[in-house]
């Protein structure tokens, strides 16, 4: 490591940013959309005043929490898509719990069992994927992106049948729950310091547990060589279950927060896409802990910032999905040309 | 034949037109995966080409723009595939599940103005004398061209990959590139030819549903998670094109089903209907996974109607599949 290699990162970062400015201004000119006004928006709706910005968090802490388990499982040599199906398990368990406590003189304290049941939500659903691949042989992509439609199915049908809301079940979803039930959240700033705080703590954990601990080494090791960690003496399939555990439950807590801290009920979307998003956070992070939350920043700024699209210049929020797509594809191709052009070099 | 508003034929005709863009998508993931390159793109591939298919065609006129446009759309996504995991050895599974999710974005970014618009529909065409006959003539002979054509390319997909030198030539790449090498053929070049052949077939799926099965386009497309299905099919087929596209009309079947299910038990929610094909995929995924341990054949050897049970879902994938050629 020393000053030639941190200038071949920045390089790295310039040049697929530039491709990234190039190819999304070409898509605005093909939508006959004007590309200054339209990165002006971008910047200007996330960043542009403190509720903006505290939108942008809202998207970030979810969004975070998914990336770090989702580091768990790549560690692991496993393409976690399940997540997606994990966030929303995560929303769902939160919410069975909240509906079983209810607004309690206790809210405190459902609101606290609320999340956990979440993680545990996620973990499950997660360890049903785990078993498909490690009893079953199912690749563990086919039996997440299965799980991720069953889950879509259980939200849509709790939603319009067992919990619809008095009167008539709507897309809008089920009955908001008592305003004791949500994350405390400090009205003035319109953010949740408890909610922030589980976020950066997942972070730090993340990272302690797979720098630091047993847990991390089996992880690379069975990630790095399925077949030399057998000679080790290690279990790869218990490693893999034990990756997608904390994968699931991380997952389960960002729907938790989904449920508690954001919509304060279940909606067809609660997982918002983050899981799916979480994995191109993670793969643009180049499986970095500390590039992750960075990374979910940035993404939520776009998020956030392609809201008022349509308002603004009738075009399609989904801009930023492209946006978000192109970089993590341009990050990826100039890494690999670089790091070839250097290995032939010598 | 008739039961409940339940007819035979309806519900096998029904079969086979709707499983035409699976059947496409199908057969054009499978080519690709026999050569040894898995296109995880196939969602948002047939999403994007769907969208220019419909557009284009809406614009010209022109059915037969929109479908080429398509086959366009399709084998450029899968030239990027090819680009960045065979010429620049990046992760096959990386480039292709970033390519997937951006391509559905673009396609409802950039066909949102268009969205509920008026669009041509390939309409039925009847095969002359052959559409008279009694049974088949409605099941087989009484759809429209895309139609046909699906079942056309099923032959012509078997006939090439097992008949012809090129197709054995194909297959000798997905198995050992190095033996390939050895006899002079060119993997890499045999690689990119067909990523981007079978992303074209999966671009003309994304045609058949926008302007022929799930007619018109809006946001959420109807044919959005059958890429997919797609993926999952090409497994349970065993890499081998008939047998995938018999799991296509499987999965078509299954879906008609769900619809006379939900008339026949209503008290159970329409959304389980909706979404029990897909865990039946993973489960009989499962299934012809598990027929190929050890115990499976051990037990198979003992009983010999387990046996050919095991032979017909025994799989074995491309070895070389989803790993890049070491130039060292």
């Amino acid at each position: 490591m020393g000053l030639k290699t941190a200038l071949a990162g920045v390089a790295e970062i310039a040049a697929s940013v530039l491709v990234v400015v190039a190819f999304t201004t070409l898509v605005l000119l093909v939508a006959g959309a004007p590309p200054l006004d339209t990165f002006a928006v971008l910047v200007k709706g996330s960043l542009g005043s403190w509720s903006k910005l505290s939108h942008v968090i809202k998207v970030w802490i979810p969004l975070t929490l998914a990336s770090c388990g989702l580091l768990f499982t790549f560690k692991a040599g496993l393409w976690n898509i399940g997540v997606e199906g994990q966030v929303m398990m995560g929303a769902v368990a939160t919410t069975l719990a909240m509906r079983m406590g209810g607004p309690s003189p206790l809210a405190g304290m459902v609101t606290a069992l609320a999340l956990v049941a979440g993680m545990a939500g996620g973990a499950l659903w997660a360890l049903c994927a785990g078993f498909l691949k490690t009893k079953a042989g199912v690749h563990e992509i086919f039996a997440g992106l299965g799980l991720n439609f069953v889950s879509q199915g259980l939200v849509l049908w709790l939603i319009f049948g067992p919990w619809k809301q008095p009167g008539i079940a709507s897309m809008s979803g089920t009955e908001t729950f008592d305003e004791r039930l949500w994350i405390p959240s400090i009205e003035a700033l319109n953010l949740s310091p408890a909610a922030l705080g589980m976020a950066v703590a997942a972070v730090i954990v993340t990272a302690y547990l797979l720098s630091s601990t047993r847990l991390g080494l089996y992880l690379r090791a069975v990630g790095g060589n399925e077949k030399a960690a057998v000679l080790f003496g290690l279990k790869p399939h218990a490693v893999m279950t034990a990756a997608m555990l904390c994968a699931g439950g991380l997952a389960g807590l960002a729907g938790a927060f989904q449920v508690s801290g954001v919509y304060h009920r279940l909606i067809p979307a609660i997982s918002s896409g983050y899981g799916y998003l979480a994995l191109l956070v993670v793969l643009l992070a180049y499986y970095n802990v500390w590039a992750a939350p960075v990374v979910a920043f940035f993404f939520a700024c776009l998020n956030t910032g392609a809201i008022q699209l349509p308002m603004l210049l009738s075009l399609d929020s989904s801009l930023s999905g492209v946006i978000q797509g192109s970089m993590v594809i341009a990050a990826l191709a100039v890494h690999s040309v670089s790091t070839r052009s250097r290995r032939s070099r010598g | 034949m008739m039961m409940d508003g339940f007819d035979m034929l309806l519900v096998a005709s029904a079969v086979i037109a709707g499983a035409t863009p699976l059947v496409m998508a199908t057969l054009g993931e499978t080519l690709t995966e026999r050569a040894g390159v898995v296109n995880l793109s196939l969602d948002g591939t047939i999403v994007l080409s769907a969208m220019a298919a419909f557009v284009v065609a809406s614009l010209s006129g022109s059915l037969l723009a929109g479908f080429a446009v398509s086959a366009a759309v399709g084998a450029c996504v899968a030239a990027l595939v090819a680009l960045f995991s065979v010429r620049l050895g990046m992760s096959q599974v990386a480039v292709g599940f970033v390519l997937t999710l951006m391509t559905r974005d673009l396609a409802y970014f950039l066909g949102s103005q268009y969205a509920r618009t008026e669009g041509p529909i390939s309409g039925s065409a009847p095969v002359p004398v052959l559409s008279g006959m009694p049974v088949l003539g409605q099941v087989l002979f009484n759809h429209s061209v895309p139609v046909y054509l699906s079942m056309i390319m099923v032959a012509f997909a078997w006939w090439y990959l097992y008949r012809t030198s090129w197709g054995l030539r194909l297959r000798c790449v997905g198995e050992n590139m190095e033996a390939a090498y050895a006899r002079g053929i060119d993997p890499d070049l045999v690689r990119v030819v067909y990523t981007v052949a079978g992303g074209a077939l999966v671009g003309l799926s994304g045609a058949a549903f926008s302007l022929c099965t799930k007619p018109g386009w809006g946001q959420p497309q109807g044919c959005e998670g059958s890429g997919w299905i797609a993926l999952a099919l090409v497994i349970f087929g065993a890499w081998h094109p008939v047998r995938a596209a018999l799991g296509a009309y499987l999965f078509a079947f299954l879906q008609v089903m769900s619809i006379h299910f939900q008339s026949w038990f209503p008290d159970v929610p329409a959304q389980v209907f909706q979404v029990a094909p897909f865990p039946l995929m993973i489960f009989l995924l499962a299934v012809s996974t598990l027929v190929h341990s050890e115990e499976a054949k051990m037990l198979a050897e003992r009983h010999p109607l387990l046996r050919i049970l095991t032979r017909g879902l025994a799989q074995a994938p491309p070895l070389s599949l989803g790993k890049a050629r070491s130039r060292d």
